[in-house]
């Protein structure tokens, strides 16, 4: 038992020694929780857009003046030509056009109907759809206004409730996989490259002849990683609590202990790695491009998962942070109890429990 | 210059020799490309949906059959009422929730107008976003239908949208996302193998060897970058090949537009890689820094969220990432077949990156220690 604390007490040692690295370890999780919770939105306000005016009536008047008033929009230009069109959407200046005929207001008081033009960039699918429903808003308004004097019947009124984040901003869904994120990563990366790094430099080999029990090397290892992941965990909770408005909603300690866990699923991950990896580098690239893009895509916080072909819905079920994304966002934004997360926490103990055996039981003690 | 024939073949060697590494630096970034952009599908579908119908009657039963047939919904369940419709969406069983209210369609017969409550889980803002904006389009669709059958004479004056998406006309998610996640994989790749490289013979001490040789310090810097150089263009080429084969992208705008930007934005990464070296003593401080900014990268320069939405801060921290400028190049000349012209600011701006990163890389490389 002395020999494992001294063990430790060696380990946290390397750690705090490298400066750099410890920076970099808290830096990032601060850096990313300010910059995205802040910086990132769903809202698309602002859209740039081209207005091209044949008729030049007093209808289309009406409808550009109100199209640029709305915080939606910002009316770039406006072009005597559709001809020009192609050119401005390929330089990126606008991301939709409205087109108006000739003789739309006449049309529009003699036959009662008009038909204006709108051309979207759909090269980003989502925005075009979105920027042109609010377009569709607006002209919608326009037209109950123009029949004001008739009285619209039989309407129905959707009354529309945003729940949990009215104001669409980006930190409530981004906070929870950043969360994951960061801690998946700090988890895998710095557990495999501490031990692939004493087999590189061949300490291992002092290690293993020496009377240390393996299972001893392994804790003394995890231990310092799994201090400053919980350290980093409480950073981001008071960050977000702070900065982005985003308490802890439920309780604490149901959080801390779906966190514990997962960090220790993370933990077998890296442990499995170092197993495998021969350097550094192979360590490294297998946790950095083995890890980061499946978290960040198969998570489900960039990308809804129901989405997904049936294959790589099945394969999400195996990355951990999928689970944990989820309790943390029960847990912290929705402020629900044990009994939502019940399924998520098992499946996370599960995992860790499954890889942390195959990790011990495949920890090589000799060297060849 | 013979100096520089040398140190290439000396890097192109190392390179070449250690097939665990070249394999992985080949085949990681071609599976990703293969798997990710399925996984990236952000057309929304599949919203799923607790009906509260709590008038029962022909009218309601009407609204619900419109809005499942739509394709966007999937109906979840039925509620017995709206408290329970809104713990399906608070244990994430459904998106949103609608409540049809009692006497529906009698008092919008009586009233000519009644209300229909839509509570939406707003955690995930795009979602949340487009789930409202159908479902409204859909019900004021409806609202037309019911005016229709029940011959109320609806106002005469009516302005329509015709709406066509150009460049996209299928609203394809994969044709956004290919171009993309090509560049963060090239820059994943680039930045950090050459960072580690250089730490590597820092650490195992062959750098001193290098050091006490008249080779100057540019050759040095030019020999460790073009092979990477070469790295990541061979990358780029395969990418472009698996985005044509497998989801049949074919660059509209010229190849040469894009391997001319490519290779000024390979120049800049390189800077950025080579700074991160000098910065770095060990290989695990090169990886936490490269891991710094790889991770910022990605979440800020517009792959998977639109830049144009972010303030004005951000926007301006933006900038100063050169992916976020490649990337607003290769989306448009891939898609819209823009040209030169169209995207020299770009280029322009990676070109001042590159030149300020370089600059700082080389007069923080010290020969001595």
């Amino acid at each position: 038992m002395r020999q494992l604390l001294i063990f430790i007490r060696k380990e946290f040692l390397h750690v705090f020694r490298d400066r750099k690295t410890l920076l970099m370890l808290f830096g990032l999780p601060i850096a990313q929780i300010v910059l995205f919770g802040f910086a990132l939105s769903n809202e698309i306000k602002n859209s740039h857009i081209a207005i091209v005016d044949y008729s030049k009536d007093a209808v289309t008047q009406r409808l550009i003046t109100r199209i640029g008033g709305s915080p939606y929009f910002n009316i770039q230009r406006t072009l005597a030509s559709g001809d020009q069109l192609n050119a401005a959407f390929k330089k990126g200046d606008i991301k939709l056009a409205v087109i108006f005929p000739v003789g739309f207001g006449d049309d529009l008081v003699h036959t009662g109907k008009a038909t204006m033009q709108v051309i979207a960039d759909a090269s980003d699918p989502n925005q075009a759809t979105t920027i042109t429903n609010y377009l569709n808003q607006i002209v919608l308004d326009f037209n109950s206004e123009l029949s004001q004097g008739a009285g619209q019947r039989m309407q129905i009124l959707p009354s529309t409730q945003m729940m949990y984040n009215p104001e669409l901003r980006g930190a409530p869904n981004f906070v929870p996989g950043v969360m994951a994120l960061v801690l998946m990563l700090v988890c895998t990366m710095m557990t495999s490259v501490a031990i692939v790094r004493e087999k590189e430099l061949g300490t291992m080999e002092i290690l293993l002849v020496s009377p240390f029990k393996p299972f001893y090397i392994i804790l003394s290892k995890l231990a310092p990683n799994l201090l400053i992941s919980v350290v980093n965990l409480f950073i981001i909770l008071a960050l977000s609590d702070i900065f982005l408005d985003l308490p802890v909603k439920g309780s604490l300690l149901l959080l801390v202990t779906g966190s514990v866990l997962f960090i220790l699923t993370c933990l077998s991950i890296g442990l499995l790695l170092s197993i495998n990896a021969q350097t550094q580098q192979a360590a490294m690239m297998g946790s950095m491009m083995g890890m980061m893009l499946p978290t960040m895509l198969l998570t489900g916080f960039l990308f809804p998962i129901e989405n997904m072909p049936v294959a790589l819905q099945v394969l999400s079920n195996l990355v951990p942070s999928r689970w944990y994304f989820i309790i943390i966002k029960q847990v912290m934004l929705k402020g629900l109890g044990f009994s939502a997360v019940w399924k998520e926490m098992l499946i996370l103990t599960g995992m860790c429990a499954l890889l942390f055996t195959i990790s011990l039981k495949k920890f090589k003690i000799r060297l060849q | 210059m013979k100096t520089l024939v040398f140190l290439l073949e000396k890097e192109f060697r190392q390179l070449l020799r250690s097939k665990q590494l070249l394999g992985m630096l080949l085949l990681a970034p071609l599976i990703q490309l293969i798997l990710l952009p399925l996984a990236a599908d952000y057309s929304v579908k599949n919203i799923s949906i607790a009906m509260v119908d709590n008038d029962h009657s022909t009218t309601s039963r009407r609204l619900i059959e419109k809005i499942v047939s739509s394709g966007y919904f999937k109906l979840r369940e039925y509620s017995a009422s709206f408290t329970q419709g809104l713990k399906a969406v608070e244990e994430d069983r459904a998106d949103l929730a609608l409540q049809i209210p009692v006497h529906f369609e009698r008092d919008l017969v009586r009233e000519d107008r009644k209300q229909v409550f839509v509570a939406i889980n707003a955690i995930e803002g795009t979602k949340a976003n487009l789930g409202g904006a159908y479902l409204s389009s859909i019900i004021s669709d409806f609202n037309e239908d019911i005016r229709a059958q029940w011959q109320v004479v609806t106002p005469t004056t009516q302005v329509t949208v015709a709406t066509s998406n150009w460049y996209n006309p299928l609203l394809n998610f994969h044709l956004y996302m290919v171009p993309a996640i090509l560049v963060t994989l090239v820059t994943a790749m680039v930045a950090m193998q050459s960072a580690f490289n250089i730490v590597q013979e820092k650490e195992s001490g062959t750098i001193e060897q290098i050091n006490v040789t008249p080779i100057k310090k540019h050759i040095f810097i030019i020999g460790k970058m073009v092979p990477f150089m070469v790295l990541g263009i061979v990358l780029f080429t395969m990418g472009l090949l698996v985005g044509w084969i497998l989801y049949g992208i074919v660059p509209l705008g010229s190849l040469w537009v894009l391997y001319g930007s490519l290779i000024v934005y390979l120049f800049s990464m390189l800077g950025l890689g080579l700074l991160v070296a000098t910065y770095s003593g060990t290989q695990q401080q090169a990886m936490s820094l490269c891991f710094f900014f790889i991770n910022i990268f990605n979440m800020m320069s517009g792959v998977f969220t639109s830049v144009d939405s972010m303030p004005d801060w951000a926007r301006a921290i933006v900038a100063t990432f050169p992916p976020s400028h490649f990337i607003k190049i290769m989306r448009p000349v891939v898609l819209k077949g823009s040209g030169f012209s169209d995207i020299l600011p770009e280029i322009l701006w990676m070109l001042a990156l590159g030149v300020a990163l370089n600059a700082w890389a080389v007069l923080n490389y010290r020969k001595t220690t």
